[in-house]
């Protein structure tokens, strides 16, 4: 549970960034830093346990069908973390607090800090993979709004868009290689799959789980060919560059290598490819550094390098390689962060980062000069600093391994010549910015920082100086449990020792010290070399590649898409026709098995009315009245039709959807031009003839095979469960309202939804009033005929009493919510059709909407009441009771659901059409003889 | 051979509606699909098999007919009826703010012709 609330400080945190935006800029720093600060404390009483080897879980089961579960793990691996991204956190919090300007939003800036520090948390606290996954995309998205914090750059804005766009493509990779680990081991659960590597590894498609999953590592971890994102991502302010950029972000890749170390390493795959990525990362990243003028870009080489020496030590074949592998993360967070701040400060103080023009700054700053100094020392491995005994480490792991074969004695050599770089370009850190002249051209007289500015560099420093001096003594018993998390087993003996006596990695760290010297005084010729190159820049490439990729997909997206409407009908039936058609082409025989039933006259000449109106509908199209009165022909003959085949339950709603559809449909004429002009050509009339004959021939002969086709069918479940377990003899009713019950609570909902989007239509349209017919006939002077409006009322509340009645018996004989619903709708449509809606309105106080609104909530309300007796959502209940007089009835908590259901139903059908009737109803200009349409 | 008469009725329901679906104005377009909602429902209805006289109502009969398919078409009526409401009004909508009835909005002189 500690671990729950520890993950949760970050998201507080992010919350309180926003909360504390009205006090002063200290006190925001302040009630942020309190939640990591927190989260820390919250941390310390474990890290006993966890040191002496136990592994501290939390959990709870979210999607057990899909294998997600909510889980957290703290072993020595995420302890390691955590603690570098709770501690490093707090210090660039301070630091962040001077950096930015008054300027900056510092609200804005603290969220998605935190938010990026609940990402990471969650990525090394997980247990599960597919959480894992989820904070790991967490992590690209608020990296991005980090990076383009300052929006208003454009380098901003396209290295961010970089970033996110290469850590998110990776993303995919992974997740793509996660589901496919939990397909092979069936679980996602880390506790589970990572003792399972003789499975994983002897399956087929191991491979490519291997190369998705570290597709999705190189790519966090800027790994080459995919290390161009970081030096662009270098356009963030310089406290994310020190928290993303050093410790975590790109150490999220790295992670993610050791945390699946015991499941995926051990193969030649492996082997060669980890060990070739780091390789050439390490050599790439320490060459260019070198070359950079800016101070960031350089220290971005400088990560993409050592994180290429992390990479390579994880594809080593040794033991003791991700020994030296967790050391070096550690090492690297340290000074690199503190070095990222160094470069912060010198931006804030001098107004630049250029480092031909900022030179001579021991003489402003020599307290910040001192600090980085030390800092660059141990980026370049000098003894007694923490970098010097993991380069050791490093060095002495090269000469052990034979990943190579024959060819493993490349692996020191080229180790050594990258060490060399490193040396050299830490040298011209130190000497062009603090020594070498006098600054050029700086718009600001540089001076030392606040004095809190500095504090996080100093505590950084300390470390370096602390870890290099008493290695064993600070961080000892937390390197070797992290070395039991990555290697699933007590790493072999090792020493921390500051002295090994004279060996060959203490020659190759000399030849390094030497070689980086040597180098850096004679890189005048190195970089008239490296001038030679015509240089395009990553981020123009990268943007030319995007804008080419969208400009070809919005072409052939204009090309499909050219704004016919009917034309995509036309592709939307084309695209029909062949998925209905091919399997028909497959059945050998159209008729079935099934026993047929006899002709019978009645129904025959029923048929042929049908056909005969629904061909009429076609041809009558253009008179638009008649083509109405033929398709509700059509519809009435449907009903008929469901009578006659069992389905009273279809007949009735049929029958009461046909009367609302036809006031629609009538409504809708009356607001359309009377006149309807040809408009195709006869080609297109015989195209469209084809294309339909053709639907109309594969769906007749579709239903002719799936009548006579005998199949078996689930519905015997629902015919032998109704009574037993719905409570009703209505099999229809109560699949509709107890065994589907969701279903039917999402189609209300549906309902629901359509009218109030046509209320939103309806709004604000402009009033249009016809005062003549198409062919010029005035409207009837008496618009509400005595005889319906008397009628209708008599009919009123005998139709209310039906429907009631049709209502109750629902749940055991034909009827029901909907049926109900509609024959009330039809009853109330008749009055506004009778006596027109200035009479209704005042008489009907009734919102339709909140009709609608009570009428899902009360289904949704029944549902949730289950929950009360700890059944699932919508189980129904029901018993019979003995009242007297009337004898036994039946009480069903589905007859809540129905009444939700009829509800939405009345007040749905109510709304669209009396909003529609009220368009036209007043300041009709009766004796206006000229037609007025709207323009 | 009930079934083949059916089979028929739906066919010709499907060709009548898909053929003013493909109109140019709004008001075809609205009675094919009413049209084309009546043959989807009966297709899915006989899904189920036909059977004459004996309704899904227990204990009326010793046969029953398909109960699930009459749920299913029984929904999609109600939901068939949103639909065309939604369809008429936007038409209706469409008609008063672009002054016609075109499915594509304009005066429908030659947008036809490109589809």
């Amino acid at each position: 549970m500690t671990l729950f609330w520890i993950l949760l400080m970050p998201l507080f945190g992010c919350l309180m960034a926003l909360a504390a935006r009205p006090w002063s800029r200290s006190y925001q720093a302040l009630a942020v830093a309190l939640f990591p600060a927190l989260a820390l404390a919250l941390l310390v009483p474990l890290i006993p346990a966890v040191l002496a080897g136990e592994v501290i879980r939390y959990g709870f089961t979210w999607l057990p069908l899909l294998g997600l579960n909510f889980s957290l793990q703290l072993d020595g691996l995420s302890l390691l973390f955590t603690l570098l991204i709770l501690g490093i956190g707090l210090l660039v919090i301070l630091y962040a607090r001077y950096y930015l300007s008054a300027r900056d939003s510092m609200p804005r800036f603290y969220a998605f800090l935190l938010l990026f520090m609940l990402a990471m948390l969650g990525i090394v606290l997980s247990g599960n993979l597919l959480q894992m996954w989820f904070f790991w995309e967490l992590t690209s998205i608020s990296s991005f709004l980090l990076i383009s914090y300052w929006s208003h750059q454009p380098d901003a804005r396209k290295g961010a868009r970089m970033a996110l766009t290469v850590t998110a493509a990776g993303g995919l990779a992974l997740l793509a290689g996660i589901l496919l680990i939990g397909q092979i081991l069936g679980s996602y659960e880390l506790s589970e799959i990572l003792p399972q590597t003789a499975t994983l590894q002897q399956h087929a498609v191991y491979p490519v789980v291997l190369l998705l999953v570290l597709l999705g590592a190189f790519t966090k971890s800027a790994q080459f060919p995919f290390h161009f994102w970081l030096p662009n991502a270098m356009a963030a302010p310089t406290p994310v560059s020190a928290y993303l950029h050093s410790a975590t972000m790109v150490k999220a890749g790295i992670f993610l290598l050791a945390r699946l170390y015991p499941l995926l390493s051990g193969t030649e795959l492996w082997f060669l490819t980890v060990t070739l990525t780091g390789l050439s990362t390490l050599l790439v990243g320490a060459y260019f550094a070198l070359f950079q003028h800016d101070i960031k870009g350089l220290l971005a080489y400088s990560t993409i390098s050592h994180l290429g020496l992390i990479t390579l030590l994880l594809g080593l074949d040794t033991d003791l390689a991700a020994v030296a592998a967790i050391f070096h993360i550690i090492n690297h967070a340290i000074f690199k962060a503190s070095l990222f701040m160094t470069a912060g400060i010198i931006d804030h103080e001098t107004g630049s980062r250029d480092m031909r023009k900022i030179n001579g700054l021991w003489g402003f700053m020599p307290v910040t000069a001192t600090l980085a100094m030390v800092a660059s020392a141990s980026m370049a491995g000098v003894p007694l600093l923490n970098g010097f005994l993991s380069k050791e480490m490093f060095f002495t792991q090269t000469l052990h391994q034979g990943v190579l074969g024959s060819l493993s004695w490349l692996i020191p050599v080229l180790a050594t010549v990258a060490a060399i770089f490193a040396v050299a370009y830490s040298a011209r850190f130190i000497h062009d910015v603090f020594f070498n002249g006098q600054p050029i051209g700086l718009t600001k007289t540089p001076h030392e920082p606040p004095r809190y500015m500095r504090v996080p560099m100093e505590i950084l420093v300390a470390l370096c100086v602390l870890v290099g001096v008493f290695p064993e003594l600070i961080i000892g018993s937390l390197l070797q449990q992290a070395a039991v998390a990555v290697l699933a087993a007590p790493p072999p003996a090792y020493s921390l020792a500051i002295w090994h006596g004279f060996n060959v990695p203490l020659l190759m760290s000399v030849v390094a010290l030497v070689g980086g010297i040597l180098l850096y005084i004679n890189r005048k010729a190195l970089f008239m070399f490296q001038a030679g190159f015509n240089e395009t820049k990553a981020i123009y490439r990268f943007e030319a590649f995007i804008q080419r990729l969208v400009r070809r997909c919005r072409h052939s997206i204009e090309k499909i898409e050219n704004g016919s409407f009917q034309r995509y009908i036309l592709l939307l039936l084309l695209a029909l026709l062949a998925l209905a058609g091919a399997p028909l082409l497959e059945l050998q025989q159209l008729r079935g098995q099934r026993a047929a039933l006899p002709f019978d006259a009645m129904v025959v000449v029923g048929a042929i009315l049908l056909l005969v109106a629904a061909v009429a509908t076609v041809l009558l199209v253009r008179q638009r009245l008649l083509a109405l009165v033929m398709i509700s022909v059509v519809g009435l003959m449907v009903s008929l039709a469901f009578v006659r085949f069992s389905a009273p339950d279809l007949a009735l709603t049929q029958l009461s959807v046909e009367v609302v559809t036809v006031v629609l449909l009538m409504l809708a004429l009356y607001f359309l031009p009377h006149k309807s002009v040809k408009q195709s050509s006869s080609g297109h009339l015989v195209r469209d003839f084809t294309l339909a004959s053709a639907i109309g021939v594969v769906v007749g002969s579709l239903a002719y095979a799936m009548m006579t086709h005998d199949a078996a069918s689930i519905s015997s479940y629902f015919l032998q469960n109704a009574k037993s377990g719905g409570g009703g003899t209505n099999v229809v009713n109560v699949i509709l309202v107890d065994f589907r019950g969701f279903d039917t609570l999402g189609e209300i909902t549906v309902l629901g939804i359509a009218a109030l989007g046509i209320l939103k239509l309806l709004t604000g349209i402009p009033r249009f009033m016809a005062s003549a017919d198409g062919e010029g006939r005035l409207w009837s002077k008496d618009r509400h005929p005595l005889l319906l409006a008397v009628i209708s009322q008599a009919l009123l509340p005998l139709a209310l009493i039906v429907s009631v009645y049709i209502f109750f018996r629902g749940h055991n004989l034909p009827g029901g919510g909907f049926v109900a619903g509609l024959i009330t709708a039809v009853a109330m449509i008749l009055q506004y059709v009778a006596k027109g809606v200035d009479w209704v309105k005042p008489r009907l106080k009734v919102e339709y909407s909140t009709l609608i609104a009570v009428g899902i909530l009360l289904a949704t309300v029944t549902g949730l009441a289950s929950w009360l007796f700890d059944r699932p959502f919508l189980t129904s209940w029901f018993d019979y009771f003995e009242l007297p007089l009337i004898g036994q009835i039946e009480l069903a908590s589905a007859i809540a659901f129905d009444l939700g259901v009829y509800l939405t139903v009345v007040g749905a059908s109510l709304l669209i059409l009396a909003n529609l009737g009220k368009i036209t109803t007043r300041y009709r200009p009766v004796h206006n003889p000229v037609q007025k349409e709207p323009s | 051979m009930m079934e083949l008469l059916m089979s028929i009725v739906i066919g010709v329901l499907t060709a009548c509606g898909v053929l003013m679906l493909l109109r140019a104005r709004t008001f075809a377009v609205m009675l094919g699909l009413t049209m084309l909602s009546y043959a989807v429902n009966l297709f899915i209805f006989v899904s189920g098999g036909l059977t004459a006289g004996k309704g899904a109502v227990l204990g009326r009969s010793d046969i029953y007919s398909d109960p699930l398919p009459q749920a299913l078409v029984l929904t999609a009526i109600v939901i068939g009826f949103a639909m065309t409401a939604f369809l008429v009004i936007l038409a209706i909508r469409a008609r008063a703010d672009l002054g016609n009835d075109h499915v594509d909005g304009n005066s429908g002189k030659s947008q036809e012709d490109s589809a």
